[in-house]
């Protein structure tokens, strides 16, 4: 009895010991990302799907804050304490990272060919023969409007710049909304939401990108100054007291209904639908004259690569390949509705307005952001000093011709195409 | 006694044995990463390796009129702000020190503990809490200046680049204010009833008496206090980061060498770290702290007079 006992015990020992293992034997993949907003879609919605297809690999998220992210990445990639994948800024903090040897080049994984080039532009090498990262979505630029105040002030949705600040003097004139949400506290928005989102109207998308790229065009060129003086204007239209106005206060004048029209991004969808509990609207930066060519800002802004140093390199192909597929296209763009889909794939989205923002894809030439590729590698960082002159320019303390000389100046001091 | 005094005196190993533990956790946590900062100020990555060039970076940082113009914005706002503390705080913290040692006052413990619980709050609430009263949008202030007809005066202050760097100092003011309040508090509270009962034999009472006999003997600790804000102040960062960001807005007007420090070192954005240049402007920035403590040390505290009861 005694014996019999005691070798069930042994034997369910043994058997708890083998499933321990063969549990031990998953491979665990970490994921370093600075989206802490999209814990809860990864953990509940991606990282399901993809265990699913995959038994015997685990994947863990770890997101760090947005700004903190670069630096607390390089640290722990120089440490060797960083996760298995990845999450990519676009162009050159990635680009270095590569060219430390912390990223593993991915050019041969299946997954790639379901990328155009335009999308793999972000994560390649200067001359394009090598990619660091799988593409995982970009975000579009232009205007969110309240249509519920369109409709009572009887606006229509403006095509032309002229027809924007006609409505925006029309709203103001109303005086129950504030024309448009932004604030200068923060900096970013006003280069970012501001600068960047009317700016490919007037340098015609990448053809001024890539001039001011080659230095053919300079920053103190018409097309480069014109933007900011339209920015000027937008001063007269934005709320009491913007210049301490933050970004999270632009983001809730807008969703409580006090403002009629929004200078955003697309990621701002999924926050404004959970808020908002008006019509919204959408509509792209508008030209300067009707019937012009119009231009989008449909920035490649995230990716996903391999630690080179990952103990799991065959588990982290997989998920990175996983990535690549229509099934991860789909499901990240109705999850996070306002990050579009960089792949081939003909991706279906329920959401209306995403759906308003990707319908510009087909009429207007995208563009991505101008300070993003090259031009940010030197001191002054191009990037940083356009967020503090188109600051400076809508608070009115800087002339639209200062601005964009001193970016100039900054920018031919390092810059060998500009010197 | 004198067959003792031939014998060898025994090693006494206590002394190291009681010194060590905190010799040891000094020098790993504070020497060593000082002299490691030292030493990567006077390094250069080029192509992925450190290059030693000397007093090249120092070079940089004075030289080349971009860095130059950054550093001498930022020392020029450090200033303004340990200015704006040395005026304010200080002589603030004597003043509601004198008031809570005055016998007549009543509810003086509570005036006490609500003029130093700012000093225990985070400044993670503070830059938030700040930020939000002094909001145009959300704020009270605007409702509350509106109350009174001075609706006139408001403006967004931490928006505006003549008024933000002096906001945040009186902000800085108001969580600080309770540390120099309570070292002066503890100083009036040790001088002797003799001494102000013969004050008062000679005549001297009421504010006379506070001049002439109360402020020199708390001297020695406004000194210390003024050494310890210098400190503080041109060290500081937390405040500026979680109320303007790492970029120091507007426009660079609230920019210390904490914040220009951080934004060199771990890059911004899109803006690369650059440890090295980064780990220079720590250098200069210790060497300024270091400048203004032996000014102190040597040309002030030794002059002044100490008295022994």
């Amino acid at each position: 009895m005694k014996s019999t006992t005691l070798k069930g015990l042994l034997l369910a020992s043994t058997l708890l010991c083998s499933v321990g293992l063969a549990y031990g034997q998953d491979a665990e993949l970490i994921i370093e990302s600075w989206r802490n907003d999209d814990l809860e879609i990864w953990q509940s919605k991606l990282i399901p799907a993809f265990e699913a297809k995959h038994p015997g690999i685990k994947v863990k998220f770890t997101p760090t804050a947005p700004t903190e992210y670069n630096a607390a990445l390089n640290f722990k990639l120089e440490a060797g304490s960083a996760g298995d994948l990845i999450t990519c800024r676009p162009f050159d903090a990635s680009l270095a990272l590569y060219e430390a040897g912390h990223l593993a080049p991915v050019t041969d994984l299946e997954g790639m060919k379901n990328f155009s080039d335009v999308a793999k532009s972000g994560w390649s090498t200067d001359d394009g023969s090598a990619q660091f990262c799988v593409p995982m979505a970009s975000v579009i630029h232009g205007f969110i409007y309240n249509k519920d105040a369109f409709d009572e002030l009887g606006l229509s949705v403006p095509q032309t710049e002229g027809e924007l600040f006609a409505a925006l003097d029309k709203i103001k004139e109303d005086g129950n909304y504030v024309p448009m949400a932004m604030g200068t506290n923060d900096q970013w928005e006003a280069a970012t939401m501001g600068y960047q989102n009317i700016g490919p109207n007037y340098w015609k998308g990448e053809e001024g990108r890539l001039a001011l790229i080659k230095g053919d065009q300079k920053l103190t060129d018409d097309v480069w100054v014109q933007p900011y003086e339209t920015l000027a204007k937008w001063k007269d239209y934005l709320g009491d007291g913007f210049e301490a106005q933050t970004y999270p206060d632009s983001q809730n004048m807008f969703t409580l209904g006090r403002a009629a029209i929004y200078p955003a991004g697309s990621w701002e969808i999924s926050g404004f639908n959970n808020l908002a509990d008006f019509q919204m609207g959408a509509f792209p930066p508008p030209v300067r004259n009707a019937g012009d060519d119009c231009f989008i800002s449909d920035h490649t802004d995230i990716a996903i690569g391999m630690n080179a140093k990952t103990a799991n390199p065959e588990a982290a192909k997989a998920f990175l390949n996983w990535v690549g597929s229509e099934e991860f296209a789909t499901l990240y763009a109705n999850a996070l509705p306002g990050f579009f889909s960089l792949s081939d794939h003909d991706v279906k989205m329920d959401d209306a307005l995403a759906q308003e923002f990707v319908s510009w894809r087909g009429k207007c030439n995208s563009t991505i952001r101008s300070t993003y590729q090259i031009l940010s590698r030197g001191t002054p960082n191009l990037e940083n000093e356009t967020w503090n002159a188109s600051a400076n320019v809508i608070r009115g303390t800087e002339s639209p011709q200062d601005a964009a000389k001193r970016l100039q100046d900054g920018l031919s001091s390092w810059n060998d195409n500009h010197k | 006694m004198s067959a003792s005094e031939e014998k060898k005196r025994p090693v006494r190993w206590h002394i190291a044995v009681f010194l060590a533990p905190a010799v040891l956790v000094y020098t790993a946590i504070m020497i060593l990463p000082l002299f490691g900062t030292l030493q990567l100020s006077l390094f250069r990555e080029v192509e992925q390796q450190q290059v030693f060039v000397g007093f090249d970076n120092f070079r940089i940082l004075f030289g080349d009129p971009r860095w130059s113009e950054s550093f001498w914005n930022a020392l020029f706002n450090n200033t303004w702000f340990f200015i704006i503390h040395m005026l304010v705080q200080n002589p603030l913290g004597v003043l509601f020190a004198a008031l809570l040692s005055s016998p007549k006052l009543r509810f003086s413990v509570f005036y006490r503990t609500a003029i130093f619980v700012p000093t225990i709050l985070s400044f993670v609430i503070v830059g938030f809490v700040w930020k939000l009263i002094l909001s145009p949008l959300w704020g009270i202030t605007p409702d509350m200046l509106d109350a009174i007809g001075l609706k006139s005066l408001f403006a967004p202050w931490l928006g505006k680049p003549e008024y933000a760097l002096t906001t945040l100092s009186l902000i800085s003011v108001w969580q600080f204010i309770g540390i120099p309040m309570m070292l002066i508090y503890a100083a009036l509270l040790s001088i002797p009833d003799e001494v102000l009962e013969a004050a008062e034999c000679d005549g001297v009472t009421g504010m006379s008496q506070f001049w002439k006999i109360k402020l020199p003997l708390v001297l020695p600790s406004i000194g210390i206090i003024s050494i310890l804000t210098f400190v503080g102040n041109f060290n500081a960062f937390d405040l500026i980061y979680t109320a303007q960001g790492a970029l120091a807005g507007p426009n660079y007007a609230t920019d210390i060498l904490g914040t220009f420090l951080y934004r060199t070192f771990f890059g911004f954005q899109l803006q690369i770290g650059d440890p090295n240049m980064g780990s220079t402007i720590a250098s200069v920035m210790f060497l300024i702290i270091l400048a203004g403590v032996s000014l102190y040390l040597f040309g002030i505290q030794t002059r002044l007079r100490r008295y022994q009861f």
